[in-house]
């Protein structure tokens, strides 16, 4: 079992809260990337489901403190890909990946890298709200449970119901079912879950995109509260609430090969305004502004 | 009032009309024909032998004169296998379906092999299983004609069902549950053991009650296995036994019409404990149903 250090101290830059209307001029990482402590630097990834490649190619860094969103039409691998982060994909039976990722600086698939050690560092929220079939409180307290992060258990929970913005909804009733409260708070139920084993690192598959606009707000301020202290990646389908939270933008699309075989592909990645104001790539104004996908 | 306004009340003559009713007075009659069998049979024997269940059927032993025969020995032989079988199936069962929903590789062709042949052995007859019992648990294994051995012959027939139940409640638990527990790094076997099976018991619970239920009114294979009909004492694990159904089987064999009311008497005994456990797998199953 390796230990993947994991930095608990702050950032050496830190460069405050970013907007979003400044971001581009004041941290551009293609200008100065040693400007900013990576958290993931993934070289030329290329995942393959039976030998079948879904997406080729990839290299992108992922900056501490950020928010990182992928966005691109259906198919083009950005949930294949985030998957990577955490070894989620290697549930899928026969699923491969071949480049590198480095997680500060070591190797995330080197060959004593332990999964649960990954998981434990690198959390994830999912689609779809996935409350387990318990109480409020043994929700929260499953991961420090397994992990055994047992010693002050009721503050560890209620610290991470705090985060996720959720305590003052929920601190009467952590007895009950979590299947008792709304789609919205099952979500915020799911990011407090994850937060309680205390991450470096936030994944986000899609989090608001089963929710209604309101539910859908809370997520996304949540999101610029919770990257002060965590690096947060999100794929969403919504570009308005890529534009909204994110400080960095991957966009992803569909390369059709000669026999008709589809991969997903990185096609740019920059500052969010930059992405969504002046693109360099043609297929990336095409997404953005709306002409296709 | 215009032509189209009109149009809406088509007078009851759409095509398929016809075969639409016929087809419901099928589905009437059908469930109407497998009512009126049971609720007679169930009437009969009710008229037959309310009269007899009296302290006499279910304390006394065995007798050749009706009037103080019983189904005492037989009553507790039944509970106690009935008790056997639930601690060999419900281990057995339940870690063989976590295996093969958990932790098989598909691609293998044992696990493959292992699948078909759970299905398989579901659908072999119980006299099958007593003559393996027969050659097998009492003759092989010299275990002799004894309650054990029948209790284990009964736990082969019905733990194919017991197994296929369980596959199915611990599939019926969503893979979102495991991939949440996963990524909070949780192990395979905090998977299972915390979230999969908590969440699969209900399920697991009704189908096992359900599977012994079905066994514990099973008579060919425990005739094969050696169940007397005749026995005095009460039953011990390692000792001569009988069992409710076999009782039922002599006595309405002998030639007394006072021996077939006490069947009937005890066939009422076996149909009150069979439904108390089935009433007691749909409790479950309503109390701590699925919620999701």
């Amino acid at each position: 079992m390796t230990e993947i250090e994991t930095p608990r101290e702050a950032p050496s830059v830190n460069i405050g809260d970013v907007s979003l209307e400044n971001v581009a001029e004041r941290q551009r990482p293609s200008a100065s990337p040693e400007v900013r402590d990576a958290v993931f630097q993934v070289k030329d990834v290329t995942v393959s489901y039976s030998g079948n490649p879904a997406l080729t190619g990839v290299s992108l860094d992922i900056y501490r403190n950020y928010v990182t969103a992928f966005i691109g039409p259906s198919g083009c691998g950005k949930s294949t890909f985030i998957r990577c982060f955490n070894h989620m994909n290697a549930l899928i039976p026969g699923a491969t990946i071949d480049g590198t990722i480095m997680y500060h600086d070591q190797d995330l698939y080197g060959p004593e890298v332990d999964a649960v050690e990954v998981r434990k560092r690198i959390g994830m929220v999912f689609q779809k709200p996935n409350p387990f079939p318990k109480t409020i409180y043994d929700n929260i307290a499953f991961g420090p449970r397994v992990l055994g992060m047992t010693d002050n258990l009721a503050q560890r929970v209620e610290s991470a119901l705090q985060q996720a913005a959720l305590w003052d909804e929920v601190k009467d009733r952590l007895k009950s079912s979590a299947l008792s409260l709304s789609g919205g708070q099952q979500q915020r139920l799911c990011i407090a879950r994850c937060l309680a084993v205390e991450p470096d690192v936030i994944l986000m598959d899609e989090p608001a995109s089963a929710l209604d606009p309101i539910a859908t707000t809370r997520i996304e301020d949540l999101m610029h509260e919770l990257k002060k202290n965590y690096t947060i990646v999100v794929v969403t389908h919504n570009m308005q609430q890529a534009a909204r939270v994110a400080d960095m933008t991957a966009f992803f699309s569909v390369n059709q090969g000669a026999e008709g075989q589809r991969t997903g592909i990185l096609v740019e990645y920059d500052a969010t305004p930059k992405i969504f104001t002046q693109p360099s790539d043609k297929r990336t104004e095409d997404y953005v502004t709306g002409r296709f996908g | 009032m215009s032509a189209v306004q009109g149009d809406i009340r088509g007078g009851g003559r759409r095509q398929g009309e016809l075969q639409g009713r016929l087809f419901s007075a099928f589905l009437l009659l059908s469930m109407g024909v497998g009512l009126v069998t049971l609720g007679t049979l169930i009437v009969k024997v009710i008229l037959d032998g309310v009269r007899l269940v009296d302290p006499v059927l279910l304390t006394d032993s065995p007798s050749a004169d009706p009037a103080f025969a019983g189904a005492g020995p037989a009553i507790l032989a039944t509970i106690y296998m009935g008790l056997l079988l639930i601690a060999f199936t419900v281990p057995i069962g339940v870690g063989t379906a976590v295996y093969l929903e958990e932790y098989a590789d598909r691609n293998r062709w044992y696990n493959r092999a292992l699948e078909v042949n759970i299905q398989n052995l579901a659908a072999v007859p119980s006299i099958v299983y007593g003559i393996l019992g027969l050659a097998f648990l009492v003759r092989g294994l010299g275990l002799g004609r004894v309650l054990l051995a029948g209790a284990m012959i009964l736990t082969l027939l019905v733990l194919p069902t017991v197994i296929i139940a369980a596959r199915e409640a611990i599939r019926a638990v969503p893979g979102s549950i495991r991939q949440g527990a996963y990524a909070l790094g949780a192990t395979r076997w905090q998977v299972v053991w915390r979230q999969v099976l908590p969440a699969a018991t209900p399920g697991i619970a009704t189908g096992s009650i359900l599977a012994v239920s079905r066994a514990i009114g099973e008579t060919a294979p425990l005739l094969l296995v050696g169940a007397l009909t005749y026995v005095a004492f009460n039953p011990t694990l390692l000792g001569d036994f009988t069992a409710l159904p076999v009782q039922i089987y002599q006595w309405t064999s002998r030639s007394q019409a006072e021996f077939r009311e006490l069947a009937a008497a005890a066939i009422i005994v076996l149909l009150a404990i069979l439904l108390t456990l089935n009433a007691f797998a749909i409790w479950l199953r309503n109390r701590y149903g699925r919620k999701w």
